[in-house]
């Protein structure tokens, strides 16, 4: 058809023959399942939501569990972390404490979603809409992961991780790979590059270029530290500079690059597990828009097949009652209270823009004077591409949302013994309570701000890393055990220093160590 | 289009890798666990998987995080009763609100412990590490009496029942080919010839007819190679090797004289559960010979043997003579693994002592893998204990141990089956 297709409607979109209605009931088939993704995708296409094309596993319980262990991907190396999540979930399973998700969604092309055996077909076609074409569609479209991830190459990527550090564990005993990789998890969250943009993987360039890495790299860490150090008794009148020049955020790529004692081995293996870090970044970042938009979806997409008389109403019954589960919000109160749900918020954001564009009212044109009317297809895909969970509810958290959700913001500040309600879901609060909920999502304030700052290159090699707080939040007393394993992998002391408000700098703490003979990792 | 693929076949236990390594891990911390929870547990489920807890703080994996404290704004959902400018006191905790942190810890198990289901398999390993039978492997290489047969290859001779069509064949087929190919090779040229003579001269010349009979005679030794020879056939061989005894038989004997009373019956039975256990783990069948005894012998039921109420006096000979007898008439073909417990509390009619030790050494012990007695008392040890401490040092399958307290039961039985490190 080389016709535009019309804007989707229910009654524009119905079939002009009389369709034959999906399957219902609860078990499911394989016909069943496909049935309900070629009616789905055909929908989709009406949206225009763009996708990679999908791939549906059933997968067991206990599969299920296999993929939560290992952080959602179907292939990871092997590291005791992972065997502890399981017994984890497979406790809490065993016993009912907790549910098993419905489904696993892969970010990779063609994207894989894991359908459960035990879900139900009403389940089923729900997890496939929302899956398969609404975190799909989110994945293709949305900045953060086109910039930082490859669906293209990342399950082979973690092929070629898992082989390659299956070959360390022969070549040099699964104790020590256990022990580095335990160091490089707990940097993980430090591993990331926040405002650089990394290079493309590939299985076939990184398997070519890793042995020149190896080779490479390591006959420039040997030049930076060939020479012993000559103590200067002069003193420090004279301004060394630093290394590096600029405080550096990524401590796994500092490290990875300029450790002076690692073998090529270690950091191939410490530059893996800053790989997928990185592979996850996106989604710490996108979890209220992500979630809302799959969510907005399945929900769109269903009643859009319902409008056109393919679903039963018991199908209907039981998705609504599982999708208002979901989307339910605890207030305050409530003994259920975790937080905001990103799921209730993402979904009441999204509808709430649909609405901003097609019946706006008069606040609406008064906050939202270029998107309200507009064509919400057009609006929803520029925002989903272009924005994060920060920038996404500081450009379009509305006033009907916060009343909604009767949103109010407290002032906890440890200097003052009571909290403070700074303000309301009215006309004078509205903006401060949007400005302090994209706050919330901004991962500088959710993570602690810390850096290297300099090596000591002419000295004892020591390394210092330098905390930032952010509105004065100190570090927890992980941060001990954190700087222990830094120092394993950087082999020389380490140095925590802390900012104060005056701009002050005080040692937070410090782990001596000094390795001198190379290979030996303690 | 889209790809359906059912995983669901697909191979099982892909974590299982991890799990174990979890399991190396912290071996030290679950082995601990193990042992606490021995106290805690009834010998009846001895036999299950076990929970096992190991504090969280052990297996943290940290990574760098806020602590409490500085200034934290948020948003709550749900507000019923506030205005911009309130106060409010801080709440101690709880409720979510004000808690400090942005989100809500997804280690929901912080300060807890760590709790896990070991499986049987796993436990029992962990419970009897480094324990061993003494004696094994010795007692067992000599008193091989039961063979059984195995297949080892094949053979050129045997009895026709055991003759291996394919091989025969196979080897039959290559003799023909070996034999008839100069042959073959020979009929080919031959044929050509023929074709060609045929071609040049007709039916009826000298050479056509010479070929052909030339061709006729090779045929008939090609056709004379026999389909199969006597040299052609293979035999399945079977050989005789010896089976290493894999069953074995237990005698528990025990004291149920008025000294016994339940507390200790309770303790001797312990112990016998923890032997069966460990023998159950070398052994694919155990039998278990229960006599209990006071002034006479009985060879009773399991039930009878801990629940029934009697008592007397003492005499442990006549338990041991009972033992031996059971053990001639039914144990001394050689194809057992006699072990023996005896449990007591080592007040025995004094003259008898000597003859328990003489049946012991002289009837018992020499048939016996192992045997044991544990001395259940708080006091001083009695005589039946100096009786048998002489036999300690004449024979190595017997050792003997004292239990004062339930707690010294696992302590006493790691110390009877020590490796020991020959």
């Amino acid at each position: 058809m080389t016709t535009t297709t019309p804007r989707p409607s229910p009654a524009s979109a119905r079939h002009p023959a009389k369709p034959l209605p999906l399957p219902s009931g609860s078990e499911w088939t394989e016909d069943a399942i496909a049935r309900y993704n070629d009616e789905l995708a055909r929908v989709a296409a009406l949206y225009k939501l763009d996708t990679y094309p999908v791939q549906i596993e059933i997968i067991t319980a206990e599969q299920m569990m296999d993929a939560y262990a290992s952080v959602g991907m179907p292939v990871n190396y092997h590291h005791w972390s992972f065997g502890k999540h399981f017994l984890a979930t497979e406790k809490g399973y065993k016993r009912g404490q907790m549910g098993l998700a419905y489904e696993i969604v892969i970010n990779s092309n063609p994207c894989i979603a894991y359908l459960m055996e035990e879900n139900t077909l009403t389940m089923q076609g729900l997890v496939i809409a929302h899956a398969a074409y609404g975190h799909n569609s989110f994945f293709k479209g949305n900045y953060l992961f086109r910039t930082w991830t490859n669906a293209d190459a990342i399950i082979d990527y973690l092929v070629f991780a898992r082989h390659y550090i299956t070959q360390c564990e022969e070549r040099h005993g699964e104790e020590e790979v256990e022990l580095l990789l335990d160091s490089c998890h707990a940097l993980m969250n430090l591993g990331v590059d926040r405002y650089k943009r990394p290079p493309k993987l590939s299985l076939a360039k990184e398997k070519l270029r890793q042995q020149e890495r190896e080779e490479y790299l390591q006959s420039q860490v040997n030049d930076l530290w060939r020479t012993l150090p000559a103590h200067d008794v002069r003193g420090g009148s004279r301004a060394e500079p630093r290394f590096p020049p600029e405080p550096e955020e990524n401590l796994l790529y500092f490290i990875e690059k300029n450790a002076p004692l690692l073998e090529p081995w270690q950091r191939e293996v410490v530059r893996i597990v800053r790989k997928i870090a990185q592979y996850f970044f996106p989604q710490r970042q996108t979890q209220v828009m992500n979630e809302g938009w799959a969510t907005f979806w399945h929900y769109t997409l269903l009643n859009h097949l319902y409008d056109e008389g393919l679903l039963a109403d018991s199908f209907m019954l039981e998705f609504l009652q599982s999708h208002t589960n979901v989307v339910y919000q605890p207030p305050y109160n409530s003994r259920w209270f975790s937080g905001i749900n990103p799921y209730a918020l993402g979904f009441a954001m999204w509808r709430d823009i649909r609405r901003i564009c097609e019946e706006p009212d008069d606040e609406d044109r008064r906050w939202f004077p270029e998107i309200a009317g507009s064509d919400w297809l057009e609006t929803f895909d520029f925002a989903m591409r272009n924005f994060k969970d920060e920038s996404f509810v500081a450009q379009y958290l509305s006033p009907k949302v916060m009343r909604d959700f009767r949103m109010f913001a407290v002032l906890d500040d440890d200097r003052d013994d009571k909290l403070e309600v700074s303000a309301i879901h009215d006309d004078s609060g509205f903006r401060k309570v949007r400005d302090i909920l994209s706050d919330q999502y901004n991962l500088g304030g959710r993570e602690p701000n810390v850096q290297v700052w300099n090596v000591d290159l002419h000295g004892d090699r020591s390394l210092t890393l330098r905390h930032t707080p952010y509105l004065r939040r100190p570090l927890a007393t992980t941060a001990d055990e954190v700087l222990r394993h830094v120092a394993r992998l950087w082999g020389f002391t380490v140095r925590l220093e802390s900012v104060g408000e005056d701009g002050t700098v005080q040692l937070q703490n410090e782990v001596r160590g000094e390795r001198r003979k190379q290979g030996v990792f303690p | 289009m889209v790809r359906i693929i059912d995983r669901r076949f697909d191979s099982k236990n892909k974590s299982a890798v991890n799990r174990q390594r979890f399991m190396r891990r912290f071996k030290q911390q679950i082995r601990k666990a193990v042992s606490e929870a021995i106290h805690g547990r009834s010998i009846r489920d001895l036999d299950n998987g076990e929970q096992i807890s190991i504090p969280a703080r052990d297996l943290s994996e940290p990574s760098l995080q806020h602590g409490k404290g500085g200034i934290w704004e948020q948003i709550f959902p749900g507000n019923d009763q506030f205005s911009a400018g309130d106060r409010i006191k801080r709440p101690l905790g709880g409720d979510g609100q004000g808690s400090g942190k942005g989100k809500a810890s997804n280690e929901g198990e912080h300060e807890d412990d760590f709790v896990f289901q070991l499986s049987r398999e796993e436990f029992l390993d962990l419970f009897f590490e480094d324990l061993e039978l003494p004696r094994l492997i010795r007692t067992q290489l000599a008193k091989v009496t039961d063979y059984k047969t195995q297949r080892a290859g094949f053979k050129s001779d045997g009895t026709p029942a055991n003759i291996n069509i394919i091989r025969s064949m196979r080897g039959a087929l290559g003799r023909r080919l070996a034999l008839g190919s100069p042959y073959s090779a020979r009929i080919r040229s031959l044929q050509q010839e023929l074709d060609e003579a045929l071609a040049r001269y007709g039916e009826d010349s000298e050479e056509v007819r010479a070929l052909r009979e030339e061709l006729a005679v090779l045929r008939a030794k090609v056709e004379r190679i026999p389909f199969i020879d006597s040299f052609d056939l293979r035999y399945n061989n079977r050989i005789k090797v010896p089976r290493p005894t894999t069953q074995a038989v237990m005698f528990c004997v025990m004291d149920v004289s008025g000294s016994m009373d339940e507390e200790r019956k309770a303790m001797a039975k312990r112990f016998f559960m923890l032997l069966y256990l460990f023998l159950t783990r070398t052994y694919e069948h155990i039998e278990v010979v229960f006599i209990r005894h006071h002034t006479v012998a009985k060879e009773v039921d399991e039930d009878e043997f801990f629940h029934s109420r009697e008592s007397g006096g003492t005499v442990v000979s006549s338990a041991l003579v009972l033992m031996r007898d059971i053990l001639h008439q039914r144990y001394a073909n050689g194809q057992w693994n006699i072990y023996g417990a005896q449990a007591s509390d080592g007040d025995n009619w004094d003259n008898d002592s000597p003859i328990c030790g003489r049946l012991l050494g002289n009837e018992i012990l020499p048939w016996c893998q192992y045997f044991a007695y544990v001395e259940i008392t708080a006091g001083d040890p009695q005589n039946l204990w100096r009786e048998y401490a002489k036999l300690e040092g004449a024979h190595d399958n017997f050792a003997m141990q004292r239990i004062e307290s339930p707690t010294d039961i696992y302590p006493v039985f790691r110390e009877l089956f020590k490796k020991t490190i020959a």
